[in-house]
């Protein structure tokens, strides 16, 4: 009954930083629209973009449509922004990629995962989610981009956001 | 010095499932330390997971994804006993490459 609610050390820190991150002027990075999802390179300039249709324009050059069949799995309510569970399958075949992107964390774009013929689409990881945004995944499958988007409630912002 | 990488592949039948935990800061290079100095970025930008001479699957990073990041997905093609080949670099040129036996 005493300390529960104490906070983590490490966390404190982060609010602190949290604050002064609105003050920080997030350069604006030129970008050569380079489709990095094609080849094996580490997609930079994607990871730069302060917009999430930017970010997707950069990383496959196209636009997506909303699709029932990619499922986000998502937490209505995030205490923590710092660590939120996120996964998303797919019924789509032919596959070839998987982004997350948070729509108003500093940088949109937090994931890409590139599937291999012979992988399951589906993936689950944690993201940083500076506050109460949407969360949306981009399927890339025989060469078309679908997506699903899940707004999350952030009660504590992560990790600089 | 012990791996910053712990992984688990479990065969399901002809699926194996991965799951990997890695030790690393992640920091997005927006936050400031506990004397007001900004914390550099420090992130993981490509993990990769190799299994007989394939890649299985590749993970490009920025700096939303949590410190010490977990990452679960699944491949066919591979059965038990396989080596599972897993390494990332970061935007310092930091890196770590570990195998892992599919049990």
């Amino acid at each position: 009954m005493t300390t529960t609610t104490r906070l983590h050390p490490t966390r404190r820190l982060i609010l602190q930083g949290a604050a002064s991150v609105a003050l920080l002027g997030l350069g604006n990075l030129p970008f050569a629209g380079a489709h990095a999802a094609a080849n094996d390179k580490y997609p930079e300039e994607a990871f730069k973009l302060k917009s999430e249709a930017d970010a997707i324009k950069a990383l496959y050059g196209k636009t997506a449509e909303p699709s029932d069949k990619v499922k986000l799995d998502a937490p209505e309510i995030a205490e923590n922004g710092g660590v939120v569970p996120i996964s998303v399958t797919t019924t789509l075949d032919k596959v070839t990629s998987i982004s997350f992107l948070v729509a108003e964390n500093p940088f949109a774009l937090a994931a890409s995962y590139r599937i291999p013929d012979g992988t399951i689409p589906s993936v689950a990881n944690r993201l940083k989610m500076a506050k109460t945004t949407n969360v949306t995944a981009i399927v890339e499958a025989d060469g078309k981009l679908y997506s699903a988007t899940k707004e999350v409630k952030v009660t504590v912002g992560g990790c600089g956001g | 010095m012990a791996s910053s990488i712990r992984v688990r592949a479990t065969s399901n039948g002809d699926t194996i499932e991965v799951q990997a935990l890695i030790q690393h800061p992640m920091d997005t290079g927006l936050v400031k330390d506990s004397k007001g100095e900004l914390i550099p970025a420090h992130f993981i930008q490509q993990l990769k997971f190799e299994c007989n001479g394939k890649d299985v699957f590749v993970a490009d990073w920025g700096t939303a994804v949590s410190k010490d990041p977990y990452v679960k997905f699944s491949f066919k093609g591979a059965k038990k006993g396989d080596e599972l080949k897993i390494s990332w670099i970061d935007n310092k040129g930091g890196s770590d490459t570990t195998t892992a036996k599919i049990s």
